[in-house]
């Protein structure tokens, strides 16, 4: 069997993508080498609990946003509509850091009477950032990196708002130690500030059916269980894909959200001038099941960004886990109209050591989870409530997890710092989609697979 | 296809691409991208689409003749007129 496209991995970006090209007739197969869909935003089931691997919340909300808004156009685009995601809104999300807090909802007044009390002189700055941001030209991919640490301080000249703005962005998609790429930067503010936070009920899960069934519909193919162990080439050209198993499969061109240098290293040359960094952040999440609703233990916000210090670290840490800062997220507080059945939960993130992670094993390696994940309860106690009395099951992930079902190098999360934002590759008819173009958040990842099947199909011609 | 054949198959695909779209109110001599904040990724799907249910090709050098529903009509009747 021959495919115009093969898609190595049928995470977001790639059944997206997948879903465009089979809509336009183009025959696609999607190779995932796990036998479940979803990639970095997956799910499984444990202790009887139905929980999900990467997803929080979904941002870029905006239901009444403008149809140039990155939600609207990804729908319109894959023929689906807003309610095939079943979307549910946030309450309140807080960014704590020892000298303010920030409450922020997805009505951005909040947000800027939230600056205007705790920074006064700031308040103009913060509008005009907000400014900035909407009028960026996100389709500008020609503009080399730009540091976003340094733009922003031009503008917001409060260096602790300047760290409280940072705080989520950076835990949200950065790739990069204590910075972020300004092209990423906007995505981030926009996607989390100026439209908003929303997660299905049924998380995770209700998207990716949303997505299977559409890729079934729209005639695309789906294997689990196939690991790509090669990418052919004949003549500087892509030529096919080999499977573990030593299957061939021919096709006209590959589009891999494997990730930059883990895909190039499935090439026989090797591209030449590519020269992108392995990424460095990788994370330790706990998620601990809690006896009951989390509001009743006094935390009814939906999301917090802390910071126990002055100023945020975010790179690879010295420690195993840096409990200094950290996400804390609870599904089971969103603006549900009806009662929410899913189980109650608190989820907690931190930047972890994935060399640590990595290299120990059995016992060793369980010990030091559970004794990490009560250490990070206790942490968080003095910017959320105790849960530690209260947890019916807990579960934890390393960057050892991460790696094991992304493929990542180091396990890192956002994958490589080097983006490859046009997501062409210098072997013909190769193509990146995925963390590695640099596209943030669900609904860029799934956006990131639309414009590269976009570029496929345009090439085509 | 006649005229009206082809403006109804044009309304036929802006209409999957914009579901909730009130189609009716359209004027045939006003700029789309206006009209409906029509953006580059529409007018591609719109071309798309002519392909995939006419097989007409629209190369890109021609997206300007997209403008407007009338314009759209008298660039594609020598293309559609036969089918």
């Amino acid at each position: 069997m021959t495919y115009d496209t093969v898609i190595i991995g049928a995470g977001m970006s790639g059944l997206a993508a997948g879903i465009r090209l089979a809509h336009f007739d183009s025959r696609v197969l999607i190779v995932e080498k796990h036998f479940r869909e979803g990639g970095l935003n997956s799910y499984y089931t444990a202790g009887g609990y139905p929980l999900d691997t990467g997803l929080h919340a979904m941002t870029n909300y905006a239901p009444n946003g403008p149809k140039s808004a990155p939600l609207k156009k990804l729908l319109r685009s894959l023929r689906l509509r807003l309610s095939d995601f079943d979307l549910t809104p946030q309450t309140t999300s807080k960014i704590v850091f020892p000298f303010a807090t920030l409450t922020f909802s997805n009505d951005l007044d909040l947000l800027k009477q939230e600056v205007t009390q705790n920074f006064p002189n700031q308040a103009d700055n913060f509008v005009k950032l907000i400014k900035v941001v909407n009028e960026y030209d996100f389709g500008d991919l020609a503009s080399g990196r730009k540091s976003a640490r340094k733009i922003v301080s031009e503008i917001i000249t409060d260096p602790d708002l300047l760290e409280m703005i940072l705080l989520p962005v950076l835990y949200y998609g950065s790739a990069e130690e204590d910075d972020i790429d300004f092209w990423q930067f906007c995505i981030m503010f926009q996607s989390l500030f100026l439209e908003g936070l929303a997660r299905p009920p049924g998380g995770v899960r209700v998207i990716l059916s949303t997505l299977l069934k559409r890729l079934e519909d729209a005639g695309g193919e789906l294997r689990f269980g196939a690991q790509v162990t090669r990418i052919e080439e004949t003549d500087g050209k892509v030529t096919a894909v080999i499977l573990k198993d030593g299957e061939r499969i021919e096709c006209g061109s590959v589009l891999s959200s494997a990730g930059r240098i883990e895909t190039t290293e499935l090439t026989d040359t090797k591209p030449p001038d590519d020269s992108a960094r392995a990424g460095q952040l990788s994370f330790v999440e706990s998620i601990n099941i809690l006896d009951r609703p989390a509001k009743e233990l006094g935390e009814d916000s939906t999301l917090i960004f802390y910071c126990n210090s002055e100023k945020i670290r975010y790179r690879k840490p010295e420690e195993p886990v840096d409990l200094d800062s950290g996400v804390i997220c609870f599904p089971g507080n969103f603006d549900y109209t009806d009662s929410y059945n899913g189980p109650e939960m608190v989820r907690v993130t931190h930047m972890a050591d994935y060399d640590y992670w990595f290299g120990i094993e059995g016992l060793q390696y369980m010990k030091a989870k559970a004794d990490w994940r009560l250490r990070s309860l206790e942490t968080i106690a003095n910017v959320t409530s105790d849960f530690r009395d209260h947890i019916k099951f807990s579960d934890i992930f390393t960057p050892d997890t991460v790696r094991r079902y992304t493929g990542h190098i180091n396990g890192a999360v956002y994958g490589s710092p080097d983006k490859l934002k046009r997501g062409v590759t210098n072997l013909r008819k190769l193509y990146i989609c995925g963390s590695d173009q640099g596209y943030l958040g669900i609904v860029g990842a799934m956006l990131s697979g639309v414009i590269m099947a976009n570029v496929i199909m345009k090439e085509k011609d | 296809m006649t005229k009206e054949d082809i403006s109804q198959a044009v309304i036929d695909i802006i209409q999957e691409i914009l579901p909730d779209e009130d189609m009716g109110g359209l004027d045939q001599e006003k700029p789309l991208r206006d009209q409906l904040e029509l953006d580059s990724m529409d007018f591609l799907d719109i071309v798309m689409e002519l392909r995939k249910r006419y097989s007409v090709e629209v190369p890109e050098k021609d997206y300007m003749e997209l403008n407007t529903l009338q314009s759209t009509v008298q660039y594609l009747q020598p293309k559609m007129e036969s089918l």
